[in-house]
């Protein structure tokens, strides 16, 4: 498949990972951002590919991982109300609410459809004018502009049916918070090259300038994958502390002004809690007052919750790299895909979910 | 021959709860629409059951069938109700011979709909050769139902000399598919979901009794025959790892796929070893065979694309796979139902 086969041709995975261990005279942690990346990098198990002196930690990428528990609770009321549709994008159906999931609320009745884009659940709505229908829009800077539209385009056709129950999230600062903290173990980043695509990859600099460390701008495919890893061990055993762009096919420095026109038409930057991180200052989209009366939050009663996470649970720790899934105590014991603990363990791009499924054979 | 579909006059469109009585419309209902459109398929013997006389060793299978949309590029849930026993009789190493046929249908559905249905039945079961020898029809109220449930049985006779078991797996066995992989799930999954593409994925909904019947002409010493439906390849080569305690090492470049399901699993983000095929065979055999056995499966219309996959080795009951790039990992089973990714 064309674009695709390129990307993972064997002769070339074989030639960059003589390449990256002939480059390396030291130990290196880097983390990988985005759980797409995570996900590649388990299904093709690239460690056995790589010299020991490099440690892959996976990153908070994973949209669905990192949505707080209190979103999917509130998910959870509105998805039982009577005369309420909830629409939401596949893996969030198996993440675990304080008390429930959204598959368990659906098998008790609730109406839960799976969409592929917004712009379906737009569509649910529109067919469906006697009932409220709720997207669960959750998502990085990849999903927030689609998000945007379908908002948007609801206000065109004044749609009295449609909201969204947002929960979206801005990879930047996230990391700017993993990257302050005292134990961290990260010496260069990976880039999330779908996020570049869209926001363009300004704010990284930022980041290596102030955290003094490089970052290569990297896809989903192994190929993209190693050549970030090659560019990033180049940077580091040279001392440089820039910004490299890997994924030049999808990424330029700009981004897609469109979209970013779309998503700050919708939505404006607040503070928003990460599940197992706590509350980022300017981490988030919320939807911008001229847009309220689609949102879920002031249109439904649903603010006073709390919602607890499970104690053995250490997503929070392994969401910022200090640990490794398979530290946990809880993991592949009382904590699996079938029964989630955390949320790492339900998505495929979940750190937890990818040992998991793709249990390395070492 | 294929039979087309001329629907009887019926004063009634859609089914009604009446049809399911057992007075006179269900009467007119089975013999009209079901019994005409079986035809010769169908063996009736005005009983309460079927009195049959084989003789030899038998095989025994159910299966039941509750696919959304009924109706999707390829086939039906008519083809697949007869197919999926056919199959499953097949892998038991057996001629299938019989089938019984249970419907339960919900209020509403559309008379011409049924009378499609039960065409592939009947085109399916002629296909093979399988007769139809007892049924039941129920109607229940709409939301009962989705449409249409199938329940089949078969039954069939399994030659001298044939033993077929997961057990039987053996360290050194090749393992042979007959086609590419995941046709049927993409098939249903993207007409589920309404998402086009340049032209519609079929499904591969077939019999694979003419297939077993080359296979068995190299030789009696097979193994294990598996159809790798719902769960797919991966599930399917995890029960038999389990069940033989032999480990099972695949190759990922050599699996089989059409380059639009691959696109599809692609885009949607499904992993194309466990979703469903409803017209391949995993073949466990001796090493000697495999050339010959290949060569005999890509003989027939529905083995074109057989190819080797991978071999039982030692070790651990863990099915791993040597992937594109030249690593090895293992594949699990699948957990609950794989749902869309969201990028």
């Amino acid at each position: 498949m064309k674009y695709i086969d390129e990307y993972r041709d064997p002769d070339l995975v074989r030639k960059l990972a003589v390449k990256i261990a002939g480059s390396i005279k030291r130990k290196w942690s880097i983390m990988e951002i985005c759980g797409g990346q995570t996900h590649a990098i388990m299904k093709y198990n690239l460690p056995e590919l790589l010299p020991p002196e490099i440690t892959l930690i996976h990153g908070p990428g994973c949209p669905v991982c990192v949505t707080p528990l209190e979103k999917i609770d509130k998910a959870l009321v509105l998805a039982s109300s009577e005369g309420t549709i909830l629409a939401s994008f596949g893996d969030m159906m198996r993440v675990p609410g304080s008390s429930s999931d959204l598959l368990k609320a659906k098998a008790e009745g609730a109406d839960v459809r799976i969409v592929y884009s917004p712009l379906d659940a737009l569509k649910i709505a529109i067919s469906n004018p006697d009932r409220n229908v709720v997207f669960f829009a959750i998502g990085f800077e990849t999903t927030a502009p689609a998000n945007a539209l379908a908002l948007i385009q609801a206000a065109r056709l004044e749609l009295t049916n449609f909201f969204l129950l947002s929960s979206h999230v801005l990879v930047p600062p996230a990391i700017h918070t993993i990257l302050s903290s005292d134990d961290t173990l990260i010496d260069g980043l990976l880039a999330p090259g779908h996020v570049c695509t869209v926001t363009g990859y300004g704010d990284y600099i930022d980041l290596a300038n102030k955290f003094n460390l490089p970052i290569s701008v990297t896809g989903f495919e192994p190929i993209d994958i190693l050549h970030g890893i090659l560019t990033t061990v180049q940077m580091l055993e040279s001392g440089l502390h820039e910004v490299k762009n890997c994924y030049s096919r999808s990424v330029n420095s700009k981004g897609n002004l469109h979209a970013l026109k779309a998503m700050y038409d919708a939505f404006e930057v607040c503070d928003r809690q990460w599940r197992g991180i706590g509350l980022i200052p300017g981490s988030g989209l919320a939807i911008r007052d001229k847009y309220s009366a689609f949102d879920a939050e002031k249109h439904f009663p649903i603010n006073n919750m709390i919602s607890k996470e499970p104690e053995i649970c250490i997503a929070g720790e392994v969401l910022r790299g200090i640990s490794r899934p398979s530290d946990c105590p809880a993991f592949g014991i009382s904590c699996t895909p079938e029964h989630p603990l955390g949320a790492p363990m339900v998505s495929s791009e979940g750190a937890c979910a990818a040992y998991y499924h793709y249990k390395l054979l070492h | 021959m294929e039979i087309t579909c001329p629907t009887p006059y019926n004063e009634f469109d859609k089914i009604v709860l009446a049809h399911g009585s057992g007075g006179r419309l269900s009467e007119r209902l089975i013999h009209d629409i079901i019994i005409r459109e079986l035809g010769d398929t169908y063996i009736n013997s005005a009983h309460d059951g079927a009195v049959l006389d084989i003789p030899g060793k038998l095989a025994f299978t159910t299966d039941s069938f509750v696919v959304t949309p009924v109706f999707f590029p390829g086939g039906d849930i008519g083809h697949l109700a007869v197919n999926g026993t056919i199959n499953d009789l097949v892998c038991c190493g057996a001629k299938p011979l019989y089938l019984s046929l249970s419907l339960i249908i919900e209020e509403g559905l559309l008379i011409s709909e049924l009378a499609s249905v039960i065409t592939s039945v009947a085109n399916a079961a002629r296909r093979t050769g399988i007769k139809i020898v007892t049924g039941d029809t129920k109607v229940v109220e709409r939301g009962k139902a989705d449409k249409i449930f199938i329940n089949t049985t078969g039954v069939g006779s399994i030659p001298e000399g044939r033993i077929i078991s997961p057990q039987r797996c053996t360290e050194g066995d090749v393992i042979i598919i007959t086609g590419t992989i995941a046709d049927h799930g993409i098939s249903i999954l993207s007409t589920r979901e309404g998402l086009s593409f340049e032209s519609p994925i079929s499904s591969d909904c077939a019999p694979m009794n003419e297939i077993a019947e080359l296979i068995f002409s190299i030789t009696n010493d097979i193994h294990v025959i598996r159809d790798p439906t719902r769960g797919g390849v991966a599930s399917a080569l995890n029960e038999i790892s389990h069940a033989s305690g032999k480990g099972i090492m695949i190759n990922e470049a050599d699996l089989p796929l059409n380059p639009m399901v691959k696109g599809a699993c692609e885009v949607m983000g499904f992993d194309p070893l466990y979703l469903a095929n409803e017209g391949k065979l995993l073949v466990f055999l001796p090493g000697k065979y495999a050339d010959d056995m290949v060569s005999a499966i890509r003989s027939h219309p529905y083995g074109r694309q057989a190819v080797i996959i991978g071999k039982v080795i030692g070790g651990e009951p863990v099915v791993k796979m040597k992937t594109l790039v030249g690593s090895t990992r293992i594949v699990e089973m699948i957990t609950g139902e794989q749902l869309p990714r969201i990028c």
